[in-house]
């Protein structure tokens, strides 16, 4: 816990907040999707031949499925740990596009505390942060709310990953389960298309990632990141009235 | 790889993991982005969702799916169709993945 050194009446603890319980909501409603994905994610760390200690440390200290998916083979093929570590650096390469948007909100607290927020926050909750606290200020409620959604993400990414990895023999991958975590994503996805610039940048996306696709280390996710904001910025500075929203809408 | 090697490879990627996610949270300095990327950072969360998204529906080995019989396709269409009636992301997933099963499982897409 971190110490309270200028407290002067104790601050009440974080999941107390209403914003925290708010925090926790919006993420369950992709948590179905989110622990499907974990699930398939367990039985697959098994069936690719990691030993079942190794694929436990691996699930609790990473912490990242794409990567995970992305190094197993490599790691039981042999490969030099260079290259494990290579491939899983450019897989999280939107980690760090993410993290460049936190900052405005996250920039003026200590240290150690941005580094344990930087370490448990997923791709979801970035998504689900923005939609709830657009304009990227400071502002009350974001710090539980942020933590009642890396809570819910956590639980529902490293619990069933755990039962994958445990009963992996017992779950029928051939189902096709994990395509539950590509309709969370889907729907995620439809909740923020809010205009026409969003739906543009949507589908400009789409074609990317499909097109770029052939790329090694999943670069085409960066690909289509980059292709998306181009053209968002190109339709807010050629639509009249869009150029600076932040002055127009208060 | 051996079992240490293995553990070694693992603490890396946790620390990987650490790093690009608080990649730029670390720097103590006043770092101020640009206005115009500040801006076109909203398009980020999107477009990485539908880069995970469109090549999972439309791919299959790389290659675009030559068949209409792939259960893929009606699942989305109707996941699709209840986010846009009731607007729950639950209910998208569940309604999907029970049309994906009932055709993998009933009919042997």
């Amino acid at each position: 816990m971190p110490r309270m050194t200028d407290a002067v009446e104790a601050p009440a603890p974080l999941w107390r907040d209403p914003e925290f319980a708010r925090g926790a909501r919006e993420m369950s409603g992709v948590s179905l999707g989110i622990a499907a994905w974990g699930l398939v994610t367990g039985v697959a760390m098994v069936k690719s031949g990691l030993a079942l200690p190794l694929a436990v440390l691996m699930s609790l200290i990473v912490f990242a499925g794409s990567a995970q998916l992305a190094v197993l083979p490599l790691i039981t093929s042999g490969a030099p740990i260079w290259v494990v570590w290579a491939t899983a650096i450019c897989v999280n390469l939107r980690f760090v596009i993410f993290s460049a948007g936190w900052r405005p909100y996250f920039a003026h607290l200590p240290f150690w505390q941005r580094l344990r927020m930087g370490y448990f926050v997923a791709d979801l909750n970035y998504v689900i942060f923005l939609r709830r606290f657009p304009e990227p200020h400071p502002a009350p409620g974001q710090l539980p709310y942020f933590w009642g959604g890396v809570v819910t993400n956590w639980s529902a990414w490293q619990l069933p990953s755990l039962a994958g990895i445990l009963l992996a023999d017992r779950i029928p991958t051939a189902w096709g389960l994990g395509f539950a975590g590509t309709l969370a994503l889907l729907g995620l996805m439809y909740s923020l298309v809010s205009d026409r610039a969003t739906l543009v940048a949507a589908a400009v996306a789409a074609c990317a990632a499909v097109a770029a696709y052939a790329l090694p280390l999943k670069l085409n996710i960066v690909v289509a990141i980059a292709a998306a904001v181009a053209i968002g910025l190109l339709i807010d500075h050629t639509t009249p009235g869009r150029a600076e929203p932040e002055d127009d809408l208060t | 790889m051996s079992a240490g090697e293995a553990v070694i490879a693992i603490v890396g990627l946790a620390l990987i993991t650490l790093l690009t996610r608080a990649f730029f949270l670390l720097p103590e300095r006043d770092m101020p982005l640009p206005a115009w990327l500040q801006q076109g950072l909203r398009y980020a969360p999107l477009a990485a969702l539908m880069a995970v998204v469109a090549p999972e529906v439309v791919l299959s080995q790389g290659q675009l799916i030559g068949t209409w019989q792939d259960a893929r396709l009606p699942a989305v269409v109707v996941a699709s169709a209840y986010y846009f009636w009731r607007r729950g992301i639950l209910g998208t997933i569940v309604s999907g993945t029970a049309v994906l099963l009932g055709l993998k499982l009933g009919l042997g897409w």
